[in-house]
């Protein structure tokens, strides 16, 4: 099998548009949370999430206009937009231009989204319901679908290659980079551009995972203090946005044209619950058979994991996956630090597993663990270190990333440094 | 230039982000103001809305130019 590696990173969180302020305001144990602005939330229970910060570019605004003309932009969703902004930075970041044709058919896209268009279908629903048929807009569909991110990357960048996309809940960009780098490794492409993004802070979505008693809905007076996984007084997540886009590359690929290295994908582990639409088995066994793959396929131990960033929503089911990190790892779990950052940025759906597998990229290149904040009760005899309100400043040279999906759909990815 | 045309030419600069001193009585949508097919079908819509009038399919498919839309749009309104 052919190895494969990350060369270039891009992402829009809640806590900035950009990777590098992201990042340094995640050390910094920042959140992206507060009162919800993208609509008027007056009916629906949860009145706060973490918005992507809009603005004119600056200090790590988000300015729509950088990455899309305003006559594109009106025909695809903003979970599109948000793709093709972390998919530009991705590219540039990595450099790959391809001038020929045989560089483009070799490069493809995998950008998935949990949910897709989903405040586009629901105003056009209204549209629909007030106007008729007739006002529904020609471009409702195909800036909705969710493979079109996948698409309209494509279509800017001149990429042939493999154009998919992945949906499978809040595992979707994990899965979409572990699938992507096998489309590599098994020589379907030398270059993927992958990831997830999404974009469901709308009424609809709000009060949808509201029915499913998924979101908190007590923190309305201090939105920051809402996400606040394994803490005893955490009661739900808080809904995020945005987008997280790798690029993945062969390795002699990338060593042939010089480019920056930033870690490999070692392995990659998926698996099914079988077992409820929302809820994870109590002992947390979907998610162990994923790491446990993940960590045969990249050949090594649960000993020589160094940081785990845990799924960790802030719900109940945050104890069940510490139970099962723990289970795994055994004797070795005191001397490994799992964190979780959705803390900081909320749970982004479909991006989520993307954004988390670049802050474990990131973790490797830094020697830095990025901090659990709003952890000020951890569970009881919890023996790994959650990294609770403070980064962790360690030795890291493996790395876990952990995306769990409704559907009991699961997904790990182990990442290392490449030592070249 | 008449009211119905001021309107209509706001519509296409707005819709195809063109300057409006492209938007001439010949100018074809596709050919020269940039748009695709699908464009084209958004456009008739927002002549329809603005204007309140009904544009029939087979009739849509006759309006290639800015001329087209005003010539149309006068007769029906």
């Amino acid at each position: 099998m052919r190895r494969v590696v990350i060369t270039g990173l891009g992402m829009v969180s809640p806590l900035a548009c950009g990777v590098e302020e992201t990042w340094s305001r995640l050390l910094a144990g920042e959140s992206g949370a507060g009162p919800i602005t993208r609509f008027d939330p007056a009916r629906v229970t949860t009145k706060y999430a973490c918005e992507v910060p809009q603005g004119d570019g600056s200090d790590g605004t988000f300015s729509p206009d950088d990455w899309m003309e305003p006559k594109e932009r009106r025909k695809v969703d903003d979970f599109i937009l948000f793709a093709m902004a972390a998919a530009d930075q991705a590219v540039r970041d990595a450099g790959w231009t391809p001038e020929d044709e045989e560089g483009r058919l070799r490069t493809g896209v995998m950008i998935g989204s949990g949910i897709g268009g989903l405040s586009s279908i629901a105003d056009t629903a209204i549209l629909m319901n007030e106007k008729g048929p007739r006002r529904v807009s020609p471009f409702f569909i195909p800036g909705s679908l969710i493979n079109l991110a996948s698409g309209q990357v494509s279509i800017r960048h001149g990429f042939k290659g493999p154009n998919h996309s992945v949906v499978t809940a809040c595992a979707t960009g994990a899965h979409a980079i572990g699938d992507a780098a096998r489309l590599i490794a098994l020589d379907d492409a030398d270059v993927m551009v992958a990831g997830g993004a999404e974009s469901s802070i709308c009424e609809i979505g709000i009060a949808g995972f509201n029915a499913c008693k998924a979101l908190s809905t007590k923190r309305g007076d201090d939105p920051k203090s809402a996400s606040r996984p394994w803490d005893s007084e955490r009661d739900g997540f808080v809904m995020g946005e945005g987008a997280g886009v790798v690029v993945l590359e062969e390795y002699e690929h990338a060593k042939a044209r010089g480019a920056k290295i930033y870690a490999e994908v070692l392995g990659y582990g998926m698996s099914g619950d079988a077992y409820h639409i929302t809820a994870p088995s109590e002992d947390g066994d979907g998610g162990y058979r994923a790491m446990q793959v993940a960590l045969k396929r990249a050949g090594i131990q649960a000993s020589d994991l160094d940081y785990i960033n845990a799924h960790g929503t802030s719900t109940m089911a945050d104890t069940i996956e510490l139970g099962a990190v723990e289970r795994l790892l055994g004797n070795a779990a005191g001397k490994v630090t799992m964190s979780s950052t959705k803390s900081s940025i909320g749970h982004l759906l479909g991006a989520a597993g993307a954004v988390e597998a670049i802050f474990c990229i990131l973790a490797i290149r830094d020697q830095v663990a990025p901090p659990t904040i709003n952890l000020d009760t951890p569970p009881e005899g919890a023996v790994i270190d959650l990294a609770p309100n403070a980064k962790r400043e360690r030795e890291i040279n493996y790395v876990m990333s952990n995306s769990f999906g409704f559907g009991g759909t699961n997904a790990s990815l182990v990442m290392g440094k490449v030592d070249a | 230039m008449s009211d119905i045309a001021d309107r209509v030419k706001k519509i296409v600069v707005e819709h195809l982000s063109v300057d409006e001193d492209k938007v001439t009585e010949s100018a074809s949508f596709i050919d020269d103001l940039g748009a695709d097919s699908l464009d084209t079908v958004e456009l008739v819509m927002a002549f329809e809305e603005e204007f309140g009038i009904e544009i029939p399919d087979d009739a849509a498919e006759t309006i290639q130019t800015f001329g087209d839309a005003v010539k149309f749009i006068t007769e029906a309104a």
